[in-house]
Protein backbone atom coordinates (compact mmCIF):
# COMPACT_ATOMS: atom_id res chain seq x y z
CA UNK A 1 0.00 0.00 0.00
CA UNK A 2 1.44 3.81 -0.56
CA UNK A 3 2.23 5.60 2.62
CA UNK A 4 2.01 9.05 3.12
CA UNK A 5 5.92 10.04 4.53
CA UNK A 6 4.90 13.94 4.96
CA UNK A 7 4.25 17.16 4.02
CA UNK A 8 5.84 19.92 3.01
CA UNK A 9 3.72 23.60 2.64
CA UNK A 10 5.62 26.79 0.67
CA UNK A 11 5.47 29.98 -1.16
CA UNK A 12 5.53 29.95 -4.66
CA UNK A 13 5.89 33.64 -5.55
CA UNK A 14 6.78 34.02 -9.56
CA UNK A 15 9.94 36.29 -8.16
CA UNK A 16 11.22 32.98 -6.74
CA UNK A 17 11.58 31.22 -10.23
CA UNK A 18 13.58 34.60 -11.38
CA UNK A 19 15.80 34.99 -8.81
CA UNK A 20 16.77 30.87 -9.37
CA UNK A 21 17.21 31.82 -12.97
CA UNK A 22 19.97 34.40 -11.75
CA UNK A 23 21.39 32.56 -8.89
CA UNK A 24 21.18 35.05 -6.35
CA UNK A 25 19.77 32.62 -3.90
CA UNK A 26 22.80 34.12 -1.82
CA UNK A 27 22.00 38.00 -2.28
CA UNK A 28 20.85 39.76 1.17
CA UNK A 29 17.21 39.43 0.03
CA UNK A 30 16.75 36.07 -0.78
CA UNK A 31 19.59 34.17 2.00
CA UNK A 32 16.73 34.12 4.33
CA UNK A 33 14.47 32.95 1.94
CA UNK A 34 16.35 30.31 0.28
CA UNK A 35 18.41 29.18 3.86
CA UNK A 36 15.59 28.15 5.10
CA UNK A 37 15.09 25.15 2.58
CA UNK A 38 18.73 23.47 3.86
CA UNK A 39 16.52 21.77 6.45
CA UNK A 40 13.86 20.75 4.37
CA UNK A 41 16.55 19.35 1.52
CA UNK A 42 17.75 17.85 4.54
CA UNK A 43 14.94 16.22 5.70
CA UNK A 44 14.16 14.78 1.97
CA UNK A 45 17.66 13.45 1.63
CA UNK A 46 16.63 10.56 4.07
CA UNK A 47 12.93 10.64 2.86
CA UNK A 48 13.05 10.74 -0.55
CA UNK A 49 9.33 10.18 -1.71
CA UNK A 50 8.43 8.21 -5.19
CA UNK A 51 5.65 10.68 -5.74
CA UNK A 52 4.53 13.92 -5.06
CA UNK A 53 1.54 15.24 -4.92
CA UNK A 54 1.25 19.01 -5.36
CA UNK A 55 -1.63 21.28 -4.35
CA UNK A 56 -1.80 24.34 -5.91
CA UNK A 57 -3.46 27.20 -7.92
CA UNK A 58 -3.71 28.08 -11.08
CA UNK A 59 -2.94 31.71 -11.99
CA UNK A 60 -4.75 31.99 -15.57
CA UNK A 61 -2.27 29.56 -17.31
CA UNK A 62 -4.00 26.58 -17.61
CA UNK A 63 -7.76 27.48 -16.42
CA UNK A 64 -9.69 30.66 -17.64
CA UNK A 65 -13.36 32.03 -16.38
CA UNK A 66 -14.58 30.85 -19.25
CA UNK A 67 -14.41 26.95 -17.38
CA UNK A 68 -13.54 27.03 -13.37
CA UNK A 69 -13.64 23.96 -11.99
CA UNK A 70 -13.35 24.60 -8.11
CA UNK A 71 -11.26 20.81 -8.08
CA UNK A 72 -9.09 19.77 -10.53
CA UNK A 73 -6.73 16.68 -10.84
CA UNK A 74 -4.04 16.15 -13.32
CA UNK A 75 -4.42 12.48 -14.78
CA UNK A 76 -1.56 13.41 -17.73
CA UNK A 77 1.18 10.92 -18.17
CA UNK A 78 3.44 14.64 -18.02
CA UNK A 79 2.90 18.09 -17.43
CA UNK A 80 4.17 21.18 -18.95
CA UNK A 81 4.89 24.73 -17.84
CA UNK A 82 4.48 27.57 -20.63
CA UNK A 83 4.88 30.96 -20.99
CA UNK A 84 3.13 32.83 -18.43
CA UNK A 85 2.86 36.36 -20.05
CA UNK A 86 5.12 38.31 -17.19
CA UNK A 87 9.17 36.87 -18.06
CA UNK A 88 9.47 34.09 -16.17
CA UNK A 89 12.00 31.51 -17.54
CA UNK A 90 9.51 28.17 -18.54
CA UNK A 91 10.77 24.80 -17.02
CA UNK A 92 11.09 21.44 -18.25
CA UNK A 93 8.55 18.71 -18.59
CA UNK A 94 7.45 17.33 -15.06
CA UNK A 95 6.34 13.49 -15.43
CA UNK A 96 2.97 12.05 -13.98
CA UNK A 97 1.41 9.18 -13.00
CA UNK A 98 -2.01 8.58 -14.68
CA UNK A 99 -2.92 5.12 -13.16
CA UNK A 100 -2.36 6.57 -9.69
CA UNK A 101 -4.16 9.89 -10.44
CA UNK A 102 -6.81 7.84 -11.97
CA UNK A 103 -7.06 5.82 -8.53
CA UNK A 104 -7.49 9.24 -6.53
CA UNK A 105 -9.71 10.88 -9.07
CA UNK A 106 -11.76 7.21 -8.80
CA UNK A 107 -11.58 7.03 -4.76
CA UNK A 108 -12.98 11.19 -4.84
CA UNK A 109 -15.41 11.26 -6.99
CA UNK A 110 -16.75 7.57 -4.95
CA UNK A 111 -16.32 10.00 -1.85
CA UNK A 112 -18.68 12.78 -3.04
CA UNK A 113 -15.59 15.07 -4.33
CA UNK A 114 -16.82 15.54 -8.02
CA UNK A 115 -13.50 16.84 -8.88
CA UNK A 116 -12.59 17.62 -12.78
CA UNK A 117 -10.36 15.23 -14.16
CA UNK A 118 -7.84 16.77 -17.02
CA UNK A 119 -5.87 14.44 -19.23
CA UNK A 120 -3.86 17.93 -20.82
CA UNK A 121 -3.00 20.39 -18.18
CA UNK A 122 -0.62 23.24 -17.94
CA UNK A 123 1.12 23.80 -15.05
CA UNK A 124 2.11 27.36 -13.56
CA UNK A 125 4.31 28.39 -11.71
CA UNK A 126 2.46 27.28 -8.54
CA UNK A 127 3.66 24.13 -9.16
CA UNK A 128 7.09 24.52 -11.09
CA UNK A 129 8.64 26.65 -8.18
CA UNK A 130 8.05 24.39 -5.05
CA UNK A 131 9.39 21.71 -6.43
CA UNK A 132 12.74 23.64 -7.93
CA UNK A 133 12.67 24.71 -4.09
CA UNK A 134 12.87 21.27 -2.33
CA UNK A 135 14.64 19.66 -5.29
CA UNK A 136 17.31 22.48 -6.67
CA UNK A 137 18.80 19.21 -8.50
CA UNK A 138 16.04 18.45 -10.83
CA UNK A 139 17.74 15.16 -11.48
CA UNK A 140 16.92 14.08 -7.96
CA UNK A 141 13.51 14.87 -8.27
CA UNK A 142 11.02 12.12 -7.74
CA UNK A 143 9.96 10.69 -11.10
CA UNK A 144 6.12 10.82 -10.49
CA UNK A 145 4.37 13.71 -9.76
CA UNK A 146 0.24 14.56 -9.83
CA UNK A 147 -1.14 17.93 -9.41
CA UNK A 148 -4.11 18.99 -7.64
CA UNK A 149 -5.66 22.29 -8.34
CA UNK A 150 -7.50 24.53 -6.45
CA UNK A 151 -9.79 27.36 -7.55
CA UNK A 152 -8.67 30.62 -5.92
CA UNK A 153 -9.16 32.82 -8.25
CA UNK A 154 -12.90 33.54 -9.00
CA UNK A 155 -15.07 33.50 -6.09
CA UNK A 156 -17.26 31.51 -4.72
CA UNK A 157 -14.40 29.32 -3.32
CA UNK A 158 -14.50 26.32 -1.50
CA UNK A 159 -14.36 27.11 2.06
CA UNK A 160 -11.52 26.28 4.76
CA UNK A 161 -13.66 23.52 5.99
CA UNK A 162 -13.92 21.72 2.55
CA UNK A 163 -10.62 21.87 1.78
CA UNK A 164 -9.66 20.27 4.99
CA UNK A 165 -12.04 17.44 4.15
CA UNK A 166 -10.94 17.33 0.34
CA UNK A 167 -7.67 16.84 1.72
CA UNK A 168 -8.44 13.84 3.91
CA UNK A 169 -10.26 12.04 1.25
CA UNK A 170 -7.46 12.40 -0.89
CA UNK A 171 -5.08 10.88 2.13
CA UNK A 172 -7.72 8.18 2.26
CA UNK A 173 -7.58 7.70 -1.32
CA UNK A 174 -3.35 7.81 -1.66
CA UNK A 175 -3.45 5.24 1.51
CA UNK A 176 -5.83 3.10 0.00
CA UNK A 177 -3.44 2.23 -3.86
CA UNK A 178 -1.86 -1.08 -4.15
CA UNK A 179 1.46 0.48 -5.00
CA UNK A 180 4.15 0.39 -2.95
CA UNK A 181 5.29 3.80 -2.66
CA UNK A 182 6.21 6.42 -0.63
CA UNK A 183 4.13 9.97 -1.25
CA UNK A 184 4.93 12.92 0.10
CA UNK A 185 2.34 15.70 -0.40
CA UNK A 186 3.16 19.41 -1.01
CA UNK A 187 0.76 22.50 -0.54
CA UNK A 188 1.82 25.96 -2.11
CA UNK A 189 0.62 29.97 -1.79
CA UNK A 190 0.70 32.14 1.06
CA UNK A 191 1.24 33.27 3.40
CA UNK A 192 -0.62 36.21 3.94
CA UNK A 193 -0.55 38.75 0.71
CA UNK A 194 -2.69 41.23 -1.39
CA UNK A 195 -1.64 42.16 -4.78
CA UNK A 196 -4.98 44.45 -5.66
CA UNK A 197 -6.78 47.54 -4.42
CA UNK A 198 -6.00 50.38 -2.07
CA UNK A 199 -5.26 47.63 0.24
CA UNK A 200 -2.31 46.47 -1.91
CA UNK A 201 0.38 45.05 0.27
CA UNK A 202 -1.39 43.94 2.90
CA UNK A 203 0.84 41.38 4.92
CA UNK A 204 -0.69 39.73 8.62
CA UNK A 205 2.45 38.95 10.59
CA UNK A 206 0.05 37.45 13.38
CA UNK A 207 -2.41 35.67 11.58
CA UNK A 208 0.37 33.82 10.08
CA UNK A 209 2.39 32.45 12.75
CA UNK A 210 -1.22 31.18 13.79
CA UNK A 211 -1.77 29.40 11.19
CA UNK A 212 2.10 27.61 11.22
CA UNK A 213 0.88 26.74 14.81
CA UNK A 214 -2.23 25.34 14.57
CA UNK A 215 -1.36 23.44 10.96
CA UNK A 216 0.90 21.40 12.99
CA UNK A 217 -1.53 19.78 15.26
CA UNK A 218 -5.20 21.24 14.98
CA UNK A 219 -5.55 22.22 11.54
CA UNK A 220 -9.69 22.11 12.67
CA UNK A 221 -9.17 25.46 14.27
CA UNK A 222 -8.87 26.85 10.86
CA UNK A 223 -12.25 25.58 9.31
CA UNK A 224 -13.93 27.98 11.74
CA UNK A 225 -13.04 31.11 9.08
CA UNK A 226 -15.39 32.23 5.70
CA UNK A 227 -13.56 32.75 3.04
CA UNK A 228 -14.45 36.71 3.20
CA UNK A 229 -13.13 36.45 6.65
CA UNK A 230 -10.14 34.78 5.16
CA UNK A 231 -9.43 37.68 2.48
CA UNK A 232 -9.66 39.63 5.56
CA UNK A 233 -7.13 38.01 7.75
CA UNK A 234 -4.84 37.10 4.71
CA UNK A 235 -5.29 39.49 2.06
CA UNK A 236 -7.14 38.79 -0.91
CA UNK A 237 -4.28 36.42 -2.37
CA UNK A 238 -3.32 35.14 0.91
CA UNK A 239 -6.55 32.76 0.33
CA UNK A 240 -3.81 30.32 -0.91
CA UNK A 241 -3.65 29.00 2.44
CA UNK A 242 -6.41 26.75 1.11
CA UNK A 243 -3.81 24.55 -0.59
CA UNK A 244 -1.91 24.92 2.93
CA UNK A 245 -4.76 23.38 4.63
CA UNK A 246 -5.77 20.76 1.95
CA UNK A 247 -2.23 19.35 2.13
CA UNK A 248 -2.63 19.12 6.23
CA UNK A 249 -5.63 16.85 5.63
CA UNK A 250 -4.27 14.72 3.61
CA UNK A 251 -1.50 13.70 6.86
CA UNK A 252 -3.92 10.83 8.01
CA UNK A 253 -1.38 9.81 11.05
CA UNK A 254 1.05 11.16 13.88
CA UNK A 255 1.79 14.60 12.37
CA UNK A 256 5.21 16.69 13.94
CA UNK A 257 6.88 19.67 12.44
CA UNK A 258 10.32 19.02 11.06
CA UNK A 259 11.24 22.30 10.18
CA UNK A 260 9.77 26.12 9.69
CA UNK A 261 11.10 29.31 8.05
CA UNK A 262 9.03 32.36 8.16
CA UNK A 263 10.09 35.65 6.43
CA UNK A 264 8.58 39.28 5.32
CA UNK A 265 8.89 40.03 2.35
CA UNK A 266 9.38 38.04 -1.06
CA UNK A 267 8.17 40.03 -3.42
CA UNK A 268 4.81 41.46 -2.07
CA UNK A 269 4.10 38.67 -0.13
CA UNK A 270 5.17 37.16 3.87
CA UNK A 271 6.81 34.50 2.92
CA UNK A 272 6.88 30.69 4.46
CA UNK A 273 7.87 27.22 4.76
CA UNK A 274 6.34 24.08 7.19
CA UNK A 275 7.84 20.53 6.97
CA UNK A 276 5.54 18.15 8.85
CA UNK A 277 6.54 14.09 8.91
CA UNK A 278 3.64 11.93 8.80
CA UNK A 279 3.60 8.24 11.12
CA UNK A 280 1.13 6.34 9.69
CA UNK A 281 -1.46 4.95 12.01
CA UNK A 282 -2.22 1.18 11.44
CA UNK A 283 -5.64 0.44 11.25
CA UNK A 284 -6.11 -1.77 13.84
CA UNK A 285 -4.83 1.26 16.32
CA UNK A 286 -7.50 3.27 14.79
CA UNK A 287 -10.21 0.52 15.54
CA UNK A 288 -8.88 0.38 19.38
CA UNK A 289 -9.44 4.21 19.21
CA UNK A 290 -12.14 4.27 17.59
CA UNK B 1 -25.38 41.71 -5.69
CA UNK B 2 -22.43 42.83 -3.90
CA UNK B 3 -20.11 40.61 -1.26
CA UNK B 4 -22.05 41.10 2.20
CA UNK B 5 -18.93 41.28 4.13
CA UNK B 6 -17.09 44.50 2.76
CA UNK B 7 -13.47 44.83 3.16
CA UNK B 8 -12.11 48.36 2.60
CA UNK B 9 -9.24 48.72 -0.56
CA UNK B 10 -10.65 45.08 -1.82
CA UNK B 11 -12.86 43.52 -4.51
CA UNK B 12 -14.25 40.71 -3.75
CA UNK B 13 -13.86 38.65 -7.43
CA UNK B 14 -17.45 37.22 -7.78
CA UNK B 15 -19.77 36.24 -10.45
CA UNK B 16 -20.67 39.83 -10.80
CA UNK B 17 -17.12 40.59 -11.15
CA UNK B 18 -16.36 38.10 -13.57
CA UNK B 19 -19.04 39.08 -15.81
CA UNK B 20 -18.08 42.44 -15.54
CA UNK B 21 -14.70 41.93 -16.44
CA UNK B 22 -14.78 38.73 -18.78
CA UNK B 23 -13.94 40.87 -22.37
CA UNK B 24 -10.63 42.91 -20.48
CA UNK B 25 -9.75 39.62 -18.56
CA UNK B 26 -10.04 37.55 -21.48
CA UNK B 27 -7.50 39.59 -23.49
CA UNK B 28 -4.88 40.06 -20.40
CA UNK B 29 -5.62 35.74 -19.98
CA UNK B 30 -4.34 36.10 -24.15
CA UNK B 31 -1.14 37.48 -23.10
CA UNK B 32 0.13 34.35 -22.12
CA UNK B 33 1.60 34.24 -25.72
CA UNK B 34 4.81 36.03 -26.69
CA UNK B 35 2.54 36.36 -30.40
CA UNK B 36 -0.47 38.22 -28.56
CA UNK B 37 1.66 40.47 -26.45
CA UNK B 38 3.71 41.79 -29.49
CA UNK B 39 0.54 42.03 -31.76
CA UNK B 40 -1.11 44.06 -28.47
CA UNK B 41 1.91 46.25 -28.31
CA UNK B 42 1.72 47.17 -32.48
CA UNK B 43 -2.13 48.68 -31.90
CA UNK B 44 -3.37 48.67 -28.39
CA UNK B 45 -6.83 50.22 -29.40
CA UNK B 46 -7.23 47.78 -32.42
CA UNK B 47 -6.50 45.02 -29.74
CA UNK B 48 -8.77 46.21 -27.23
CA UNK B 49 -11.84 46.19 -30.09
CA UNK B 50 -10.97 42.53 -31.02
CA UNK B 51 -11.55 41.43 -27.65
CA UNK B 52 -14.79 43.63 -27.14
CA UNK B 53 -13.18 45.73 -24.67
CA UNK B 54 -16.00 48.06 -23.03
CA UNK B 55 -14.86 51.58 -23.38
CA UNK B 56 -14.34 51.91 -19.60
CA UNK B 57 -12.33 49.13 -19.61
CA UNK B 58 -10.51 50.31 -22.57
CA UNK B 59 -9.95 53.83 -21.36
CA UNK B 60 -8.23 51.95 -17.94
CA UNK B 61 -5.89 50.13 -20.35
CA UNK B 62 -4.78 53.46 -22.11
CA UNK B 63 -4.26 54.99 -19.25
CA UNK B 64 -2.60 51.99 -17.82
CA UNK B 65 -4.94 52.84 -14.34
CA UNK B 66 -4.72 49.36 -12.35
CA UNK B 67 -7.48 50.29 -9.68
CA UNK B 68 -9.88 51.69 -13.25
CA UNK B 69 -8.91 47.91 -14.53
CA UNK B 70 -10.10 46.74 -11.32
CA UNK B 71 -13.15 48.87 -11.04
CA UNK B 72 -14.25 47.56 -14.47
CA UNK B 73 -14.39 43.58 -13.86
CA UNK B 74 -10.26 43.02 -13.86
CA UNK B 75 -8.54 40.21 -11.97
CA UNK B 76 -5.38 41.25 -10.66
CA UNK B 77 -4.02 37.48 -11.60
CA UNK B 78 -4.78 38.21 -15.13
CA UNK B 79 -4.22 42.26 -14.95
CA UNK B 80 -0.47 41.11 -14.00
CA UNK B 81 0.49 39.60 -17.26
CA UNK B 82 -0.95 42.90 -19.01
CA UNK B 83 1.44 44.64 -16.32
CA UNK B 84 4.41 42.96 -17.48
CA UNK B 85 3.94 44.12 -20.61
CA UNK B 86 4.85 47.37 -19.76
CA UNK B 87 7.37 45.51 -17.51
CA UNK B 88 5.86 46.40 -14.46
CA UNK B 89 5.93 43.94 -11.62
CA UNK B 90 3.77 43.55 -8.43
CA UNK B 91 5.69 45.93 -5.94
CA UNK B 92 4.96 48.70 -9.32
CA UNK B 93 1.68 48.16 -9.43
CA UNK B 94 1.28 48.10 -5.51
CA UNK B 95 2.34 51.70 -5.46
CA UNK B 96 0.24 52.73 -8.02
CA UNK B 97 -2.60 51.30 -6.13
CA UNK B 98 -1.82 53.07 -2.97
CA UNK B 99 -0.79 56.16 -4.16
CA UNK B 100 2.65 55.57 -2.90
CA UNK B 101 6.51 55.42 -5.05
CA UNK B 102 7.38 52.03 -5.80
CA UNK B 103 10.29 52.83 -2.69
CA UNK B 104 7.61 53.53 -0.05
CA UNK B 105 5.76 50.77 -1.21
CA UNK B 106 8.78 48.42 -0.97
CA UNK B 107 9.49 49.96 2.73
CA UNK B 108 5.69 49.35 3.61
CA UNK B 109 5.83 45.06 2.70
CA UNK B 110 9.69 45.24 4.61
CA UNK B 111 8.31 46.96 8.35
CA UNK B 112 5.34 44.35 8.76
CA UNK B 113 8.01 41.88 8.98
CA UNK B 114 8.95 43.32 12.15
Amino acid sequence: MATIIGGIATTHVPAIGNAIAKNLQNEPYWKPFFDGFKSAHAWLSVNQPDVVVVVYNDHGLNFFLDEMPTFAVGAAGEYRHADEGWGLPVSAPFPGDPEFSWHIIEQLVGNEFDVTSCQEMLVDHAFTIPLALLWPDAAKRPTKIIPIEINTVQHPLPTPARCLKFGQAIGRAIESYAGDLKVLVVGTGGLSHQLDGERAGFINKDFDLFCLEQLIKTPETLTRYTIPQLVELAGSQGVELLNWITMRGVLTGRVSKVHGNYHIPISNTASALLVLDNQAVKQTELRRAG
Amino acid sequence: MSSPHQIPGTTIFNGAEAQKGLALNKMCFSFNSAENRAEFLRDCEAYCTKFGLTPEQKAAVRARDVLAMIEAGGNVYYLAKLAGIYGLNVQDIGAQQTGMSVDAFKAKLQSAGR
